[in-house]
């Protein structure tokens, strides 16, 4: 078998307040040897702020990552935050249907543009490793979680541009765990909106709107709730009921491979249901 | 032809405006062989038509040419004036310079060069044209109807009351279709099973209709009055002509946990069963995947122990039945959205999985409401929830579910469900006085005779909340439903505790309906409703000749609009019938039997199974030579036969090569 290898764009989160995320995903994907090829000198995605003061800032900024990552050979970019393999699908998918916008952001970003790069998300990279080499590696089946999977908003929409799964019904990383030993329950929160960055502008609003969340979890009988967004994460994280553990799939997965909590960074979480 | 007139149209001011008419005569007045050239504001209009006739005898024309709107328009019209005026019809040539010409170009000059254009290349077309005299065809006064819900049962009775044999075919064990089903009916409430049996067993006992149930088209040959029709009749394990409908069989059926396919699942069937207690013909089938005996090859037998007419037939088959008809009505009917499926049969179409459909038992469609809501229903007119069988209090209906939605489901308005959502909110509050009935709507439309004052009776009489605004979520928490939406008239996000949701989900054709059409050659619509030939004034017929249809497959419509249109789709077969033998039009292929070489492409090519292979023998009986020949009943002049033909020995007449290359000579 090949090894896999992907080009890899943390943006912001994943190198500041979210670094327990990558602690988890790069410990799991060493375990099972996928290489992460870090970009060199890559920027902001634009997040929510650029595209809302100017259409073009809202291009340029993700499409220099695109241009970077052409630039050295990247075929494949995994983007584990949804704002950023969102924002780069969106300037990828502007640039290739209009090319006299791709050439003037080649002028703008300073590098040749094509777009030919294909965008992953935490969820697609573990679809693409195959059920059956990470069943090979399962050694702890956590049979005692009882989860949840919240997808939020970004990882499925807009479903013109991400393509990924049902974006009012999506159950993709249901099946993860089900392979890592945990019986998914089933309840009505999947996409309900977390707040998102509101936490810190109105943390009231984040409150009530993650504590619905929560509060669904509970009602269901759930002991976690699994993420695959950093956003997702800190504010249901923040907010988690006692009984309540937040997880990155990654962090299920590494569980479940035998990692320890400390290894994946678990213990940096806010939430904290004794030791697994 | 030499003595050729040329009539110009004005159209009002639709082609005058734009096309310099006086000039377009004066320059085509030149054209060698046209003798006169005239223009007239509307040439369509009785005195229009007169001029015609009066300058075809004066000037002693032998073809016209008329400069107009399209063929499609007023080509008979003015075929009718020459032909009245004693000038072959054939030899009348519209050249269409409104459509092609002057709605479609702004500048005058231009317009005006591309009229002289059109008009020299029409005059040229008519020099070589010869007279045609119309194809006669004979006519075999009977009908098929395909499909016999209310639009099929009225069609046929229709036909058959005027004295025609008419053959019914349905595919399901009885006539009755999607109206069998309804509790009651709008705009008046009075029951629809009440309204509908009586007109069922008259279709049973009428001596000139012939009916197939349970049985299925599979093949139509011919064309219009010489139709031949392949019916595949499922094998029904039952004899109905020694079974007497007693029910013996049915109350001794062991095997009675299949989901009735007439309540939509909501109650259970027996393996041999009839759909529904007025059923006709009111005699069962044996359904092969329920029944212990077919199942197995062996065993069980109750049913047959148990008829005293021996009726029961476990090595029935199915049958091919062939039938000879003159016209045909179709009328499959309707079938509702189902959004509940992850994988639709259409890559546009995602249905709606945030409603629950298909995952919530107390979440439903339209028509289960329906037979919750009927006193023949699973529950006997009893309103309760399918889960738990408890009254419900609060019930949420949601409208528009997949109809007026392009990013999810169909574009179009499915038309009834305002009407039958209103009609269920009345019937709610009826049965169950303590309910409230609360709807979610885009815009309420009861355009018809009484809709408006009827759906003014919901909200005012029987309390009906109406809420104008969209779904976004219906979840289960505990024992409720609870409904996600907004208000828009008071820009508010509401939230319903419910205890059952009625989704009025969009209209589509029924399954099979676009197989149906291929068969019978009619085209359908992007939604796959079948096309009318024309949207105004040629509702029922289609563009195969002697195919009418009828009812919900052309477009979603409601009982009254149904019945109205079986109606008129009976009243243009019985037109056809009182004629005799039909007129159809001679512009046909030929093939030059003298050079045809027999390599019969043609024949694979005709899609119309127009040519045939057929040998030319001399008065002794020897064979002289073999050759194609088109059936001039048949051949609806495509041309495939004379693009693809080696030895060019196939023509069109009014397309031969004499034509065409005289009209390219003009252009040069």
């Amino acid at each position: 078998m090949t090894q896999l290898q992907f080009g890899y764009y943390p943006g912001c989160a994943l190198h500041g307040s979210s670094c327990d995320y990558e602690q988890s995903l790069r410990a799991v994907l060493d375990v099972l040897g996928v290489k992460l090829e870090e970009l060199n000198d890559w920027i902001c995605c634009g997040a929510s702020a650029a595209h809302a003061l100017n259409h073009k800032l809202g291009v340029a900024l993700p499409a220099r990552n695109l241009a970077i990552a052409e630039r050295d050979g990247v075929t494949e970019l995994f983007a584990p935050c949804p704002m950023c393999s969102m924002e780069l699908l969106k300037a990828r998918d502007a640039i290739m249907s209009d090319e006299t916008l791709r050439d003037e952001m080649s002028q703008t970003v300073e590098l040749p543009l094509t777009g030919n790069v294909a965008i992953r998300n935490l969820i697609e990279v573990f679809m693409q490793i195959g059920q059956k080499a990470l069943s090979a590696k399962i050694t702890k089946p956590q049979t005692t979680l009882k989860p949840v999977c919240y997808y939020g908003c970004l990882l499925t929409r807009p479903s013109k541009v991400v393509k990924f799964d049902d974006p009012e019904h999506p159950t993709t990383m249901e099946e993860f765990c089900r392979l890592c030993g945990a019986e998914p329950l089933d309840w009505n929160a999947r996409t309900m909106c977390c707040g998102a960055g509101l936490t810190m502008a109105d943390a009231d609003t984040v409150k009530t709107l993650s504590g619905r969340i929560i509060s669904e979890a509970v009602r269901v009988g759930a002991n976690c709730v699994i993420v695959a967004c950093p956003m997702c994460h800190m504010n249901l994280d923040l907010n988690a009921a006692p009984s309540l553990l937040v997880l990155y799939l990654s962090d299920l997965i590494g569980l479940a491979m035998g990692l320890t909590a400390s290894q994946l960074g678990i213990n940096r979480h806010f939430s904290k249901v004794e030791a697994k | 032809m030499s003595r050729i007139g040329v009539f110009v149209c004005w159209c009002g001011e639709n082609i005058a405006r734009t096309v310099d008419v006086d000039c377009v005569v004066q320059e085509v007045g030149k054209i060698a062989g046209v003798k006169c050239a005239v223009n007239y504001k509307y040439m369509c209009s009785d005195p229009g038509q007169t001029l015609i006739k009066t300058k075809i005898k004066e000037e002693k024309l032998d073809a016209i040419v008329v400069a107009a709107c399209s063929p499609h328009m007023h080509q008979n019209t003015f075929r009718a004036a020459a032909a009245a005026a004693g000038l072959n019809p054939y030899l009348v040539k519209i050249a269409n310079i409104r459509e092609h010409c002057s709605w479609v170009h702004p500048n005058r000059e231009e317009a005006t060069t591309k009229a002289i254009s059109i008009i020299s290349l029409a005059v040229e077309r008519v020099r070589h044209r010869r007279a045609l005299n119309p194809i006669k065809v004979p006519i075999l006064k009977r009908a098929l109807v395909i499909g016999g819900g209310v639009a099929g049962i009225q069609a046929a009775l229709d036909i058959a009351d005027a004295g025609h044999e008419v053959v019914l075919v349905e595919r399901n064990p009885s006539i009755g279709g999607k109206m069998a089903g309804l509790s009651e009916t709008f705009p008046t409430l009075d029951c629809s099973q009440c309204i509908l049996t009586p007109r069922m067993v008259e279709v049973a006992q009428h001596g000139r209709i012939k009916l197939h149930t349970w049985s299925e088209i599979i093949g139509v040959e011919g064309y219009v009055g010489n139709f031949t029709v392949k019916i595949r009749k499922k094998a029904r394990y039952v004899d109905i002509t020694k079974c007497t409908g007693c029910g013996e069989c049915w109350t001794h059926c062991p095997s009675k946990r299949t989901p009735s396919e007439f309540d939509y699942g909501l109650g259970m069937r027996t393996a041999i069963y009839v759909p529904f207690p007025q059923a006709v013909p009111a005699r069962p089938v044996i359904d092969p995947e329920a029944c212990i005996r077919l199942k197995r090859g062996k065993g069980c037998g109750l049913c047959a122990q148990n008829c005293g007419t021996k009726a029961i037939n476990y090595e029935d088959k199915e049958e091919i039945v062939t039938e000879q008809v003159g016209a045909i009505v179709v009328s499959t009917g309707f079938e509702l959205f189902d959004i509940s499926l992850r994988a639709q049969d259409n890559s546009c179409l995602s249905g709606y999985p945030e409603y629950g459909y298909g995952e919530l038992p107390d979440v439903i469609d339209g028509l289960k409401f329906e037979r919750l809501a009927s006193a023949s229903g699973p529950t006997g007119g009893e309103i309760v929830r399918p889960s738990d069988k408890k009254v419900p209090k609060d019930v949420v209906f949601v409208q528009c579910v997949g109809s007026r939605d392009p990013a999810h489901g169909m574009p179009y308005c499915s038309k009834i469900c305002c009407m039958y959502t209103a009609k269920h909110s009345m019937l709610l509050k009826h049965k169950i006085h303590d309910a409230q009935a609360h709807v979610f709507y885009i815009d309420v439309r009861a355009a018809g005779k009484g809709y408006e004052e009827f759906y003014r009776r919901a909200v005012e009489q029987d309390g009906t909340n109406y809420y104008r605004g969209r779904v976004s979520r219906i979840v289960r928490e505990g024992e409720k439903l609870v409904v996600s939406g907004v208000d828009t008239v008071t820009s508010e996000q509401i939230t319903i505790n419910a205890d059952m949701v009625v989704l009025a989900t969009a209209i589509r054709p029924s399954k099979g309906a676009q197989e149906v059409g291929q068969m019978l050659n009619i085209g359908v619509d992007g939604n796959g409703f079948f096309n009318e030939s024309h949207p105004k004034l040629r509702p029922v017929e289609t563009n195969t000749k002697g195919i009418f249809v009828c009812g919900a497959c052309q477009a979603p419509k409601d009982i009254p609009e149904t019945v109205a249109q079986a109606s008129a789709a009976a009243s243009k077969v019985l037109i056809m019938f009182a004629q005799g033998e039909l007129t159809r039009d001679p512009e046909v292929a030929s093939i030059n039997e003298r050079l045809c070489a027999a390599c019969f492409t043609c024949v694979r090519a005709c899609p119309y199974h127009a040519i045939e292979e057929a040998e030319i023998r001399g008065r002794d009986g020897k064979l002289i030579k073999r050759t194609a020949r088109v059936n001039p009943g048949l051949c609806m002049g495509c041309g495939t036969c004379v693009a693809i033909c080696p030895s060019k020995c196939a023509e069109i007449d009014g397309f031969s090569d004499e034509e065409i290359y005289s009209m390219l000579e003009v252009l040069k």
